[in-house]
């Protein structure tokens, strides 16, 4: 028998499990079955591994993998660097009556699609735009430099694109510290280096870990950024998937180089958590 | 006599709000001082100034002599205690006593050593390895002490320490602190808005008002010989009445038209100037003997407010408004009272004291 | 109460647009329904257009993902249809009677009649043709006349090209070399293409970046940033138009010839929409305005006599007679051509 609050409970659940088990679950176990099949030389579907062999056997698909990963895990360290002290200044530095418009300040850009902000940035940095416009006219530089279409531009673009979703976490987890822990360490005697890295890192460590999660994996999964501003060198792993998909129709192969990009991702943010000793739960909580 | 605290004169602003007005006190070495005052007057600012959070406009600190003016709280031989305890949450019992010893860079084994040994001096042995979490309200407190303490601070500043905790508790911990403060010797200065805690605890209270303290005094002088009609008002229960005095010698006052009592000028007060009249409630004698020379009156019960030996009665001053309060010996004689009874009172003239 | 209100407020809202019988909906190519015709379209027919702009890996990959359903009226190039309708199905036969074939060039509706026919049917009516070749800007290369001019030292840092397939093909051609008769020896083809690949890597320092968008190509050309080029023709007319230095230039080893059609999905929900929309574009005013707009050859008949004189100006301009008899006009592709291919560019793209 089932209660009359139970029952709510169900009719209240029934559309979250529907729609995980619609739009998640089954696309996902359809994906794999797609990933574990080959066609043989009939053209007839045939079940194998070599969709995943290749990814280990083939350098270009694994090295491009690699890649990506040092990239994200890069783009999310810059990332943190950049917006901690943002986030700092605007929750303890800065006056409340400021605050509250500087964070909305931060969260305009994220108004528009990522493609409007990317084509921003290309305006900003090409060889005839703004930012060379303006070192042409100070006479800093004599010939135009392109700016664009290195690894550089690539991964600032990647961190301007990630800088919300760091900057949000880090806020809240600083609005939680209260300051008297901080004077309580100035107190005790430490220095403003050890109240940083005894105290504040610490205590914020779980907005961290689930800013950084969140960075490491829009990015890893970013396909507009590295083709636009990293240009031609710019392989990223989530083109590879969609080149299985568009360019070859081999969608065996693109679903198998899905599940690794979910497998391996996965990997390394477990491995994050353990080298830091963080669980996903607190991190999440 | 050697002063761990001197404050000449202090002064800060907060734009055009004046927060602590030209204050100045010493503090015995190894005495437990209090600050005591509603909250807003000041007194947190003065401690954070202490502190060395706040620079002052004005004025000189200077502990066991010497000035910490522009000094940084970091290196300033003064500890605080937070009101809010400020144990580190993600740090053990260890971990929090240990820190500011690891920042004099103490070998770890001496670190172990005196962490241990503060740990025992505060009750709490066994408890290294606890989580901050773990800790009931009392015994947090006791570590927030022990991580100040364990650094041997020329002066120990708590800022309302005890406000967090449940009554019972609060009370225990009063005498605790008093205790663990004798032990040790460390100067304590100590800052709140509850007077019980500033008298039981204290050997010396500032009364701090709008910035500027009203009086210093031992417990009992307070209670006794309160300087301000704020002092007496904050200090202990009062009955405090508007009046205008009527004579000068015998100096007496007239209140809510009718009332006329014989009472003591606490400064001086001309014939016709407005005052206030202060009455405690424990010295109101109730059905006074017929011979005694007091200022009588009727009163008409309107409560009994029983607390036990601090049980209370509420009545009114007949054909007045006014209400009193005074206190009802809990030895059986009055046991017999109840609301709307009619009695005669009586107040001690030395009792009427009044301010301007 | 409230509630209930407004999800029948949504409702409502969405409901005549989602159930209306009288909606084409057309996965075309950029550019290649104009706004005014489809305004005049829908006021002629009373049918609403809803495009969706795609590419042809793009546009089979959609069809395959539904199995031929969702889309009306799809366009991809004529070389790119019997392979996939072989083995994905996603197309219907194209019902040539109720097309007005007298309104279309015959030689070229015959071409795509045979290029797309598959099990005796065919699947696809012409709409417009082009070429890919060369765009220079002649100031600062004047010799770029081939597709080796995308690997001259000469113009380092100023040259553009799309990591696709045509580019592959182009470079192949600028060898001396006939990638479309390698194309039923896979392992010729894929020895071929492997050289291609390394060419490309070695010439890689040489490039600007690889153009994705055709605008932005457009736009990087304008700007002086890009000097040469692998595009299609209509982008080097329109520069031309702008900066007489820029310009097509159809490339000694020959231009790419394309066609691109009408196909019917297999489930097509408007199939009647579809033929009514093939019959208005092929229309020669239509065809000539969109001919005008945006410089493609069309595939209607009539359409000459509406066209801007400049359109057979720019023609003349970049093809001489032997330029237009040395087109490469695309054979179908016979699938798996294309894994070959995409792992080659995937190797390009990620080397250093």
């Amino acid at each position: 028998m089932i209660n009359k609050g139970q029952l709510t409970l169900y009719i209240f659940l029934a559309p979250v499990l529907l729609w995980l088990l619609l739009l998640i679950v089954i696309p996902h176990i359809d994906l794999f079955i797609i990933s574990l099949q080959i066609e043989d030389d009939m053209g007839d579907m045939v079940w194998s591994l070599d969709n995943y062999r290749a990814f280990f056997d083939e350098q270009i698909y694994w090295l491009t993998f690699v890649r990506t990963a040092i990239y994200a895990i890069l783009t999310t360290i810059l990332t943190f660097l950049i917006t901690f002290p943002v986030a700092f200044y605007i929750t303890k530095v800065m006056s409340f009556k400021y605050s509250g418009f500087f964070t909305i300040l931060l969260l305009v850009p994220f108004w528009v699609s990522e493609m409007v902000r990317i084509y921003g940035w290309m305006i900003l940095l090409r060889e005839s735009g703004v930012f060379n416009h303006f070192l042409l006219q100070i006479g800093l530089i004599e010939v135009p430099i392109e700016m664009l279409y290195n690894d550089i531009s690539m991964v600032m673009g990647l961190v301007y694109t990630s800088m919300l979703f760091m900057v949000v976490p880090l806020m809240s987890s600083l609005e939680g510290l209260d300051d008297s822990l901080i004077e309580a360490a100035y107190d005790l005697g430490a220095s403003k280096l050890v109240i940083f890295s005894k105290i504040v890192i610490p205590y914020i460590l779980p907005g961290i870990t689930s800013g950084a999660i969140v960075v490491f994996m829009l990015t890893l999964g970013n396909y507009l950024t590295p083709n636009l501003m990293g240009g031609k060198n710019s392989l990223w792993f989530t083109e590879q998937i969609y080149n299985q998909f568009i360019a070859s129709f081999n969608w065996n192969q693109g679903a198998a180089f899905g599940f690794l990009l979910l497998v391996l991702s996965t990997l390394i943010i477990w491995l994050g958590l353990k080298l830091t000793r963080q669980n996903l739960s607190k991190a999440l909580a | 006599m050697s002063f761990d605290l001197e404050v000449d004169n202090l002064v800060r602003d907060f734009a055009s709000f004046r927060a602590v007005d030209d204050v100045s006190f010493q503090v015995e070495k190894g005495s437990f001082f209090s600050i005591l005052g509603p909250s807003g007057c000041g007194k947190t600012t003065l401690l954070r100034m202490i502190a060395g959070f706040l620079e002052p406009d004005d004025g000189d600190i200077r502990i066991r002599g010497e000035s910490v003016l522009g000094v940084p709280p970091n290196l300033r031989p003064v500890n605080l205690i937070f009101q809010h305890l400020s144990l580190f949450p993600m740090m053990d019992v260890n971990e929090n006593i240990a820190f500011g010893l690891k920042r004099r860079k103490l070998q770890s084994a001496q670190i172990k050593h005196k962490v241990a040994s503060i740990l025992e001096r505060v009750g709490l042995p066994e408890y290294g390895e606890k989580k901050i979490s773990q800790l009931s309200g009392g015994q947090k407190q006791r570590v927030a002490i022990a991580r100040a303490l364990v650094l041997e601070p020329s002066i120990l500043l708590l800022d309302e320490p005890l406000g967090a905790l449940d009554l019972k508790l609060r009370e225990q911990m009063k005498i605790e602190l008093k205790k663990l403060q004798q032990d040790v010797g460390t100067t304590f200065v100590y800052i709140t808005h509850d007077q019980s805690e500033a008298l039981v605890m204290s050997d010396q209270v500032a009364v701090m008002n709008r910035g500027a303290f009203e009086q210093v005094d031992t417990p009992k002088g307070l209670y006794a010989h309160p300087k301000s009609g704020f002092v007496a008002d904050f200090i202990g229960e009062n009955n405090a009445y508007a009046a205008r005095v009527e004579s000068a010698d015998p100096f007496r006052v007239r209140f809510d038209q009718e009332l006329v009592f014989e009472g003591r000028a606490m400064h001086d007060l001309t014939v016709g100037d407005q005052c206030q009249l202060f009455i405690r409630p424990e010295s109101v004698v109730i059905n006074p003997a017929p011979d005694e020379q007091l200022n009588r009156f009727q009163v008409q019960v309107k409560n009994v407010l029983f607390d036990g030996a601090n049980t209370k009665l509420l009545a009114t001053i007949a054909d007045t408004g006014l209400e009193i309060m005074t206190a009802l010996p809990q030895d059986k004689r009055f046991d017999h009272v109840s609301a709307g009874d009619k009695l005669e009172v009586g107040v001690f003239q030395d009792s009427c004291i009044c301010f301007r | 109460m409230k509630i209930t209100g407004i999800i029948t407020a949504i409702f409502l809202a969405l409901g005549p647009a989602s159930i209306s019988a009288d909606t084409l909906k057309l996965l075309t190519w950029k550019g290649y329904a104009p706004k005014p015709l489809v305004d005049k379209f829908e006021e002629q027919t009373g049918i609403k257009v809803e495009l969706t702009y795609s590419n042809n890996e793009e546009m089979i990959a959609k069809l395959r993902a539904t199995r031929g359903s969702g889309f009306d009226l799809a366009q991809p190039s004529q070389d790119r249809i019997s392979s996939v309708q072989a083995k994905y199905n996603i197309y219907q036969p194209m019902d040539y009677s109720r097309i007005k074939t007298d309104q279309i060039v015959a030689s070229m509706l015959k071409a795509v009649q045979n290029n797309t026919e598959v099990n005796g049917e065919s699947y696809a009516a012409p709409f417009c043709y082009g070429t890919s070749g060369l765009v220079v800007n002649k100031r600062f290369a004047p010799n770029a006349n081939d597709y080796d001019a995308l690997m001259d030292t000469n113009y380092k840092g100023r040259i553009s090209y799309r990591l696709k397939r045509p580019t592959l093909i182009a470079l192949a051609f600028a060898k001396g070399d006939d990638p479309f008769a390698k194309y039923a020896n896979e392992a010729a083809y894929s020895d071929l293409m492997e050289g291609i690949g390394d060419d490309l890597i070695n010439a890689k320092h040489l490039v600007k970046n690889y153009w994705a968008n055709g605008d932005a190509l457009l736009e990087l050309m304008r700007n002086n940033e890009v000097h040469v080029a692998m595009a299609w023709d209509n982008g080097g007319w329109k520069l031309h138009e702008q900066n007489p230095d820029i310009d097509f230039v159809a490339p000694k080893s020959g231009a790419l010839g394309w066609i691109d059609t009408f196909a019917i999905p297999s489930k097509a929900k408007n199939v009647d929409a579809a033929y009514q929309w093939i019959n208005f574009m092929l229309e020669p005013e239509n065809a000539a305005y969109f001919t005008n707009q945006e410089k493609y050859g069309t595939a209607s008949k009539g359409a000459d006599q509406f066209l801007d004189p400049t359109i057979a100006g720019n023609f003349s301009r970049s093809f001489t007679q032997a330029d237009i008899d040395n087109i490469n006009w695309y054979p179908p592709v016979p699938a798996r051509l294309e894994s070959i291919e995409g792992k080659i560019l995937d190797k390009v793209k990620a080397a250093n």
